[in-house]
């Protein structure tokens, strides 16, 4: 019995590594094009616009229940912390930060860092247990209840913007932007972010229809933006998109990510992932497949009923 | 309770008296002294606007009304199809610009008539993008509290003030 169990258990287990080498390819197809949902959402995001007040980052924490600030949203001081190197990133407890740069031309410039909604999310098509969902309204969210923390997101993501809490052992999670859906994007609302700021540095609405307002401004006041749209082609296009006075490097932006989405380079990803990683998904793949193979069973047995009838 | 209250009766008052002062001036020098704008009051006061001393400091009306005060045309761009000369029906920013954030027609302005106008900032933008990119230009107050003091809800929503964190800043950044 339990000597049969075992290699039952190893034959999922292959079969679970064979499936997530699979499922990009067919996500991908589901997908559709890289144009994401015709009608989904976005935010254009002007960054000439932007004061670097942390209303934004006030807004979300309030919107989403996550715990109070370690400072409060008003204090500036934030600007000059620096975490391993790095400016501020989105947590597990902060799913937006607003960051300040000094460039060249403009002096001080503010960035805020969100999720971006990739439209073909690297995220989504990394998940081995499909937590991930590119809902047609734009929004790229996840089921925590399945998510069981394996950290891949957090390495595909070409942003770095998935959170990883440690706070439950029990039920160890991803966190991160969320746009707002369950309580805003879902009934057509945009985010609180986007109503909080007082500046509209964030603009909601159709994402195709934002690009031609990006495309616009670029236009009307040519001098006052460089010409480039972060979003609109990188990594297959995002559903929040940025326009800027000086160049993106400058922003700490990654301008050397591919315009095609990630997804094509997954199989490469996986090959280069640690083994502990890799390991994983099959694993769990494997317990998953026990786990539903046990029900298809009794599916099986009535069916099998049935037949015997005849 | 109390301080709710005292709140609503200065706020009361206020809002009287610059209605008084508006429509006084208003029939003197076809523009009002001073300006409560507080319909959005909520995380901070309303601001009372010396629109007078802006009036003498600025050259042209249209640096804030656009064409619609019939002085002319600041914005270069917008000169490329309304000359300024004739004055709208309506002026004050209130009446044009939205305040709900998200109100289509902020967005994407009914088909015919507005096809040149598809990108009309909300109400709290026109102010701050206006009010405060001159101010960062020519050097006026840019300070969030410089125009307004925050409401009790508005240190509430930021976590500051009475309502700030009490642990110690530096322990709470590592974690
Ligand atoms: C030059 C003056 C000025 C400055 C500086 C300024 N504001 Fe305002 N603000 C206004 C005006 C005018 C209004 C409209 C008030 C009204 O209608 O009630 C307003 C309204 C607001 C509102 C909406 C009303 C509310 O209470 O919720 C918010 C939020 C706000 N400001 C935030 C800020 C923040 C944050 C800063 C600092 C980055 C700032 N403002 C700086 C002039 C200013
Ligand atoms: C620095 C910006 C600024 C300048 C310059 C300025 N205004 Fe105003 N004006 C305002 C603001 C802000 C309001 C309040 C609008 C609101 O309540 O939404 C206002 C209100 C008014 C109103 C009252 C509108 C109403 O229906 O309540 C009139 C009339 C007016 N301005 C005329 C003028 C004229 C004429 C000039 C030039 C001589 C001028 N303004 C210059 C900013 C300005
Ligand atoms: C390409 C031409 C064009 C440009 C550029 C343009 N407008 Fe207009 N605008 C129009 C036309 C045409 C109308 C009249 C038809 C209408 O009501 O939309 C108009 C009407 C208006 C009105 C009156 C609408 C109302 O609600 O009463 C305002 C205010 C206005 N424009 C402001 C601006 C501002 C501010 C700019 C610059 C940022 C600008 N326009 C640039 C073509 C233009
Ligand atoms: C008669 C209607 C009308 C009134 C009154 C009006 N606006 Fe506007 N505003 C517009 C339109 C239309 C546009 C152009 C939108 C576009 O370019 O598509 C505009 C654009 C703007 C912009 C963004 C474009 C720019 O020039 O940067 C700001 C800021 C702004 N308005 C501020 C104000 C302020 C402040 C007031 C009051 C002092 C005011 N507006 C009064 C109709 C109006
Ligand atoms: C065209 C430029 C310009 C615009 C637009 C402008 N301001 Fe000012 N404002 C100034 C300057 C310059 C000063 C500084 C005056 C001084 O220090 O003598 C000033 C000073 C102020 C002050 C401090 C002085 C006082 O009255 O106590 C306030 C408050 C203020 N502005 C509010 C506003 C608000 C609110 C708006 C938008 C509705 C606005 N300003 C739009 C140029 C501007």
């Amino acid at each position: 019995m339990s000597k049969i169990s075992r290699r039952k258990f190893l034959a999922g287990s292959v079969a679970g590594g064979a499936a997530v080498m699979m499922t990009p390819a067919k996500k991908a197809l589901a997908a559709g094009s890289f144009e994401g949902f015709p009608d989904g959402m976005g935010v254009l995001v002007d960054f000439t616009r932007c004061v670097g007040c942390r209303t934004c980052e006030a807004a979300c924490n309030k919107e989403q229940n996550l715990p109070a600030p370690a400072k409060p949203f008003d204090d500036y001081s934030v600007f000059d912390e620096i975490h391993h190197g790095q400016p501020r990133r989105p947590t597990s407890k902060a799913y937006t930060v607003v960051n300040r740069y000094e460039t060249k031309e403009e002096g001080p410039v503010f960035r805020k860092i969100q999720c971006n909604h990739c439209n073909e999310p690297a995220c989504l098509t990394s998940c081995f247990v499909n937590a991930y969902t590119k809902t047609p309204e734009g929004a790229v969210i996840y089921n925590s209840k399945v998510c069981v923390g394996c950290r891949n997101c957090m390495i595909a993501c070409p942003f770095h913007i998935p959170g990883y809490t440690y706070e439950s052992v029990i039920n160890p999670v991803i966190k991160k932007c969320i746009f707002c859906y369950d309580t805003r994007l879902k009934e057509g609302r945009p985010p609180a972010c986007v109503e909080s700021c007082p500046q509209q540095v964030m603009t909601f609405g159709k994402r195709a229809e934002l690009m031609n307002i990006a495309h616009e401004r670029m236009r009307k006041n040519p001098e006052k933006y460089v010409d480039h749209i972060y979003g609109e082609k990188e990594v297959g296009g995002t559903g929040w998109f940025y326009i800027s006075g000086v160049p993106f490097e400058e922003l700490g932006f990654d301008t050397h990510l591919p315009k095609e989405p990630i997804i094509n380079n997954v199989k490469d990803f996986l090959a280069v992932v640690p083994m502990v990683l890799a390991i994983w998904p099959a694993l769990f793949t494997g317990f998953h497949l026990l786990a539903t193979k046990g029900k298809s069973h009794g599916h099986g047995d009535d069916h099998s009923h049935g037949e015997e009838g005849h | 309770m109390v301080r709710a209250g005292r709140q609503l009766i200065t706020g009361l008052g206020v809002l009287l008296l610059s209605a008084v002062l508006a429509v006084g001036c208003f029939a003197m020098d076809d523009f009002p002294d001073e300006v409560e704008i507080d319909s959005l009051a909520n995380l901070y006061d309303g601001v009372v606007f010396d629109h007078a001393m802006h009036v003498d400091m600025t050259e042209n009306c249209a640096d804030c009304h656009h064409h619609t005060t019939g002085t002319g045309v600041v914005d270069e761009y917008c000169a490329k199809c309304h000359d300024g000369a004739e004055d709208g029906d309506t002026v004050a920013c209130q009446d044009c610009h939205s305040a709900n954030p998200v109100s289509p027609e902020n967005f994407h302005s009914t088909p015919e008539a507005y096809s040149y106008h598809d990108d009309k900032p909300n109400l709290k933008a026109a102010y701050h993008l206006n009010c405060v990119g001159c101010h960062q230009d020519v050097g006026g107050p840019t300070g969030c509290e410089d125009c307004h003091a925050k409401t009790d809800a508005g240190e509430k929503y930021y976590h500051s003030g009475e309502y700030a964190p009490k642990q110690d800043p530096h322990q709470a950044a590592h974690h």
